[in-house]
């Protein structure tokens, strides 16, 4: 059955104290939900079953329901980022000045499809919407660092540089 | 008839009809013996307007729009047939046919099946637009039952009777658009869900095959949603 008790934290990890702080934050509210999984997200970088089964019954919130949410936002990550990751913006501006190539030449030489990781843990490709510099398309965001004007080289030169140590 | 206070008068197929406030278009309807088309829509649950099948045109709406989410207004004029309708009806049944890998011939539920007979009263003959065929799965990890995704057309009937009438909302919908599936808790095996209390009402609400009771062949396949209004009514504060 059902436990109905509000769970204790899945792990020693600090970091469920910040997921815990959100919900305290919002008096455990129900409407909590998303803004609670967004911790999780910033926290742990993605969001696993163990923590949405956490949050869900924390929150009161069928587990179901939570897993709805989870797979319905594009920003919600279930699968553990990548060593690095590589974001092609798809937003309006980027795709006219040729976004959907990069990415199509991002799949190829990586051998995965966006939203995907690298088997060996390396590179996540991530597909954004509108990163707002839109006056710099196509826009490319390896890690932390904006490249404007992408190319095809942009990429093949950032690939080459990860792989070297 | 004696208009109750508050009662909305609007038109419905050029006949001059009343509404209690707050009604649907579709419940109005019903109860001036007008047939409107429905798939996700079932008396005792609330309504979400997913199917499109009861799109009515309302006079003075850009758009169609679907008579079970449609409350009525004062003056509302709505036609409930057209051959505008008809045609949008037709090719709605057809797309929900094409969505996934609706094969009546093959089906548990041949001859017991709501989509296939809301096909035929709307006198679809064939499927003009080509199938996707998708790769599903199906689950039978259930003691007693068994979830055919390939038969699914995401009514939400089960979602819902789960949620509002079982209260143990182990239903709901996970990804988004032609990703969707109904999944039960974290997309797991339905027989190791820790909230489902196998009280099977999903599986009779189902109007496809997509859930059906093992071991229920031929003649006993038929499904029996009439428990709803009872409980509905059963539940009622005297």
């Amino acid at each position: 059955m059902v436990n109905m008790a509000r769970p204790s934290l899945p792990s020693e990890d600090k970091r469920w104290r910040i997921v815990q702080g959100t919900m305290r934050k919002h008096g455990y509210s129900r409407n909590a939900l998303i803004e609670t999984l967004h911790t999780v997200q910033q926290s742990f970088g993605f969001l696993d079953k163990d923590a949405i089964r956490f949050v869900a019954s924390s929150l009161r919130v069928p587990p179901s329901q939570a897993y709805g949410v989870a797979t319905f936002y594009h920003l919600f990550q279930l699968r553990p980022p990548g060593k690095h990751t590589c974001q092609v913006c798809l937003g309006t501006a980027c795709f006219i000045n040729g976004a959907e190539r990069l990415m199509k030449h991002a799949e190829k030489s990586l051998g995965i499809q966006a939203g995907e990781t690298t088997p060996d843990g390396e590179v996540s490709l991530l597909a954004v919407r509108c990163v707002g510099s839109c006056s710099f398309a196509p826009v490319m965001i390896f890690d932390e660092k904006t490249h404007s004007y992408a190319k095809s080289e942009t990429l093949d030169e950032q690939l080459q540089a990860w792989r070297q140590p | 008839m004696s208009a109750a206070p508050g009662a909305k008068t609007f038109v419905i197929d050029g006949v001059d009809a009343s509404a209690t406030p707050g009604q649907t278009i579709l419940s109005a309807a019903r109860e001036h013996n007008i047939f409107i088309p429905t798939l996700c829509h079932l008396e005792g649950l609330g309504d979400v307007g997913a199917c499109r099948l009861c799109l009515v045109e309302v006079k003075g709406a850009r758009r169609l729009l679907p008579a079970c989410t449609t409350r009525v207004d004062e003056g509302m004029e709505v036609t409930t047939n057209s051959p505008r309708l008809a045609d949008y009806r037709q090719m709605t049944m057809q797309l929900l046919f094409a969505e996934r890998n609706h094969v009546c011939s093959v089906c548990v539920a041949n001859n017991h099946c709501e989509m296939q007979s809301m096909a035929t009263t709307l006198g679809m003959t064939h499927v003009e637009v080509p199938y996707r065929f998708p790769a599903l799965t199906v689950d039978a990890s259930h003691e007693r039952f068994t979830l055919d995704h390939n038969r699914c057309i995401l009514c939400t009937r089960c979602v819902r009777v789960c949620s509002e009438i079982e209260g143990a909302h182990t239903w709901d919908v996970m990804g988004r658009g032609i990703q969707s599936k109904v999944i039960t808790d974290l997309d797991q095996p339905w027989g190791t869900s820790e909230t489902c209390t196998s009280c099977g009402k999903c599986v009779q609400v189902c109007p496809t095959g997509a859930l059906f009771q093992k071991n229920r062949t031929g003649e006993r396949r038929g499904k029996d949603p009439s428990f709803l209004p009872y409980l509905r009514t059963m539940r009622e504060e005297l």
